[in-house]
C-alpha cells in the first residue's frame, strides 16, 4: 500500500484536464506500454501567449495520473518560458510529495512537457541524447546525469525512483554507479596530461594565477605583485605596497608565490624579483 | 468505506472462527511448555500430536511426516538446504521461472554460490516445459522443487508425474504446495513427492505457521538448531496456539474441499465469464483446464493494475494486481512475464482469489463496480484511444 498524500488521491481520484486537445500547438509524448507508464499532453496557447489550455492522457498508476494532473493545473496561464523551468521536483511539491519510488512519474510529467514545448518551437522530435544504459526501460548516460544533477542524488536506489534506470535486470548498476560517480566529482580523475604550453599561453595563465589566486592574498597584507616578463620559465615580477619594504618578502616569493605558479601553471617556474 | 468484499484469499485468508475458537484457550489457561515433564504442560503435547493427526489426514500422510515449522518461507528454506546438504557432492538445482520468491529468491541466492540451477520455462498459458526438466536431470542434481500451483494464475503443474520421474532418476523431490493445500485434493500416500510445503494463512488458520511435509525415508538435515523439538528436526518452543490453530484449519479444509470445488468455483466462473463478458479486450492469464477453483488472474489491456486496485478500494473491493507500480518494483510479475503476457496486458493484470466465505452478492457487485472503472481509466489512456483508432 503507497503513502500517498491527499493530494496525489485527490488528483488521481479526480484527475483535471483529461483528454486530448485537437488544434494543439504543442503536444509532448512519453513512456510506453513496455514501461509501465505514460503520457500524452498538449496545450493550446492563448492570443497573450500564455497556456490557455492544457490536457493529458496517462497510462499508469495512481501517481502517474496525479502528477499528470497537476502539471496541466500548473502550467496553466504561465508562458512558454516559464512553463519550460518547471521540475519534476515542482510537480512533486505541488502534491505535498510523492513516495520516492514514484518520483518518475513527476519525471515523466517534466519530460512531456519539454518535448511539447520544443514541438511548438518547431525543434521538432529531439534525438535520444546520449547512449542507452539501461537497456530494460531505454535510459541514457544523459538522462541519468541530469536526475542526479537536478535531485543530487547520490544511490543507484534512487536513480531508478527517479528514472527508472537500473529497475529491470540490473545489469546496469556499475555504469550506473560510475554515472554517480562522475557527476558528482567523486571518480579517480585521469591523470592530467601535460601538454606543453605555448608562451603566450603561459603568459596569460600566469597573469590570470597571480590576479586570482595571489594578489588578493597579498592585498589582504597591504601588499601588490606586478607581473613584468616571462623569460621562458622565469617569471620577473614586482613587489610593491608593504611587500616591497618587508624583509620577509623572499620567503613570500619563494614558498608563496612560486610555489602557487609552480602548481598552477608549470612546475619548471622560477620567480625572480626585478 | 465499504464493508471490504475480500477476494484476495492467494494473500491471506480469514481466520476460521472455529479455529480461533480452538485456539484461544492456549494463549490463557493452556500456557503450559509441550516438553515439559509435569501434567499441566504435557497435555499440551498430546493436543499438538491430535493437531498434528488432523494435518497429516488432510495430505495422506502419517503423523510422524508432519514437520511444523514458522511459514511457508520456512518451509520451503528447510527442504531446500536439507537435500542440498544431505547431498553435498551434487551441485544442480532444477526449479520453474514461475516460483514463489521463498523459492525462487533462494535458488537465485544458490545460483550466485557455487550451485548450477535450470529455471524450467513455461507457455504463454503458464504450463511447464517438461522436456527442458527431464532434460536438465543429472547425476548431480541435488533437488528438483516445482510449486503445486501458481499463486498469481492458479495454473495447476503435473507434479506428481514429475516426482515419480524425479524419483526414478533418484533425485529428491520437493513442492511448495502453498496454494494448493485445501483447495484441490492432495494425497502423499501414493505420492512420489519428497517434501512438501504449506502455510496456515492461506487455509484460514492464522498467519506464522506452516508446514513442512517429509517423507519417511527422505534424508534430512534440520534448518533450526537447538532443542528436541519436533524430533530434532525443527528446533524452538512450539508456537502452541498456531499449531492447534492449523490442526483445525486442516479439519475444515477435509471437510470444505467439496464446497471449494462446487460453490467457490461457481462463484468465481461467473465473476470471471461476466467480466470478460462486460469489459472488452480482457483476457483471462493462466491454464483455464489445469486451474485452482478459487483463483482467477484477468489481464484488462492498456489500463494499469495499481490504478484498478486504487479505484477498487473505494468500493471496498480487495483484490491483488501482478503490475509493477504495486509491488515497488518497475517489471510486472515474474510470473506473467514468464508467460510472455504482453505489455498491454500485464501491467492491468488483476487476481481475484476467492474462498468460502465469498457471497453472491459480493460476486455481483464486482460484476457492477469493475467494467465502469475499466472504462473510466481506459478514457485517460493514450493506448485505449490509439487502439480504439486502428480499430483493435
Amino acid at each position: 500500500m503507497w503513502d500517498y498524500t491527499d493530494k496525489v488521491k485527490d488528483h488521481f481520484l479526480h484527475p483535471r484536464n483529461v483528454g486530448f486537445i485537437d488544434n494543439f500547438d504543442g503536444i509532448g509524448e512519453v513512456g510506453s506500454l513496455a514501461c509501465g507508464d505514460a503520457l500524452k499532453l498538449t496545450f493550446k496557447l492563448g492570443p497573450d501567449g500564455r497556456i490557455a489550455d492544457a490536457k493529458f492522457q496517462t497510462f499508469g498508476c495512481a501517481s502517474a495520473i496525479a502528477s499528470s494532473s497537476a502539471l496541466t493545473e500548473m502550467i496553466k496561464g504561465m508562458t512558454l518560458d516559464e512553463a519550460a523551468k518547471v521540475t519534476n521536483e515542482d510537480i512533486a511539491n505541488y502534491l505535498g510529495g510523492l513516495p520516492k519510488e514514484k518520483m518518475h512519474c513527476s519525471v515523466m510529467g517534466r519530460d512531456a512537457m519539454e518535448k511539447a514545448i520544443a514541438y511548438y518551437r518547431g525543434e521538432g522530435e529531439k534525438k535520444i541524447d546520449g547512449e542507452i544504459v539501461c537497456e530494460c526501460f531505454g535510459v541514457t548516460d544523459k538522462q541519468i546525469e541530469r536526475a542526479v544533477k537536478e535531485n543530487g542524488l547520490t544511490t543507484i536506489e534512487e536513480v531508478t525512483d527517479y528514472v527508472k534506470a537500473g529497475g529491470g535486470c540490473g545489469h546496469c548498476h556499475d555504469k550506473i554507479q560510475a554515472i554517480i560517480d562522475t557527476t558528482l566529482g567523486n571518480a579517480p580523475k585521469p591523470p592530467k596530461k601535460a601538454e606543453p604550453l605555448t608562451n603566450i599561453q603561459k603568459i596569460k595563465l600566469i597573469d590570470a594565477t597571480l590576479e586570482r589566486e595571489i594578489k588578493p592574498a597579498l592585498n589582504q597584507d597591504g601588499g601588490d605583485i606586478e607581473l613584468v616578463d616571462v623569460d621562458g620559465n622565469r617569471v620577473l615580477v614586482k613587489l610593491r605596497g608593504t611587500c616591497a619594504s618587508c624583509n620577509k618578502s623572499q620567503l613570500t616569493l619563494k614558498h608563496y608565490v612560486e610555489a602557487k605558479l609552480k602548481d598552477l601553471v608549470s612546475p619548471d617556474l622560477v620567480v625572480e624579483e626585478v | 468505506m465499504d464493508a471490504p468484499i475480500y477476494m484476495d484469499n492467494n494473500a491471506t485468508t480469514r481466520v476460521a472462527p472455529e479455529v480461533l475458537e480452538a485456539m484461544l484457550p492456549y494463549f490463557s489457561d493452556l500456557y503450559g511448555n509441550p516438553s515439559s515433564m509435569h501434567t499441566f504442560g504435557g497435555q499440551v503435547g498430546q493436543k499438538i500430536d491430535a493437531a498434528r493427526a488432523h494435518v497429516a489426514r488432510l495430505l495422506g500422510a502419517f503423523p510422524e511426516e508432519i514437520l511444523f515449522t514458522s511459514c511457508g518461507t520456512e518451509s520451503d528454506s528447510t527442504a531446500i538446504y536439507a537435500a542440498i546438504r544431505s547431498n553435498p557432492d551434487r551441485k544442480h538445482i532444477v526449479t520453474t521461472r514461475v516460483e514463489h520468491p521463498a523459492v525462487k529468491n533462494l535458488v537465485e541466492h544458490l545460483g550466485k554460490n557455487g550451485y548450477q540451477v535450470t529455471f524450467v520455462p513455461v507457455d504463454r498459458q503458464g504450463r511447464l516445459d517438461l522436456d527442458v526438466l527431464y532434460d536438465s536431470l543429472s547425476d548431480d542434481t541435488a533437488i528438483v522443487s516445482v510449486m503445486w500451483a501458481n499463486n498469481e494464475t492458479g495454473t495447476i503443474f503435473p507434479v506428481e508425474e514429475i516426482a515419480r520421474n524425479v524419483r526414478d532418476r533418484g533425485i529428491v523431490f520437493h513442492t511448495d504446495a502453498v496454494q494448493a493445500v485445501g483447495k484441490i485434493p492432495i494425497n502423499m500416500a501414493n505420492s512420489a513427492v519428497n517434501m512438501l510445503s504449506l502455510s496456515g494463512h492461506k487455509l484460514h488458520a492464522p498467519k506464522g505457521i506452516g508446514v513442512l511435509y517429509i517423507r519417511k525415508g527422505t534424508r534430512f538435515s534440520p534448518f533450526l538448531m537447538g532443542g528436541h523439538q519436533e524430533r530434532g528436526r525443527r528446533a524452538g518452543t512450539e508456537n502452541t496456539a498456531s499449531i492447534i490453530g492449523m490442526g483445525r484449519a486442516a479439519e475444515l479444509a477435509m471437510a470444505g474441499m467439496e464446497v471449494e470445488n462446487s460453490r467457490v468455483k461457481a462463484l468465481r466462473d461467473k465473476l470471471e465469464a461476466e467480466l470478460l463478458k462486460r469489459v472488452p479486450n480482457s483476457m483471462v492469464n493462466g491454464d483455464p483446464e489445469n486451474r485452482l477453483p478459487n483463483t482467477t488472474s484477468i489481464a484488462f489491456e492498456y489500463v494499469e493494475g495499481e490504478a484498478i486496485l486504487l479505484l477498487m478500494d473505494q468500493y471496498g473491493i480487495c483484490a491483488s494486481s501482478g503490475s509493477a507500480c504495486t509491488s515497488g518494483s518497475l517489471e510486472p510479475s515474474h510470473v506473467l512475464r514468464a508467460m510472455g503476457v504482453p505489455f498491454t496486458a500485464a501491467h492491468g493484470s488483476i487476481r481475484f482469489s476467492l474462498s468460502v466465505y465469498n457471497t453472491a452478492e459480493e460476486v455481483d457487485r464486482v460484476i457492477e463496480k469493475l467494467p465502469p472503472i475499466i472504462d473510466r481509466l481506459r478514457q485517460m489512456s493514450p493506448f485505449w484511444h490509439e487502439a480504439q483508432k486502428s480499430g483493435k
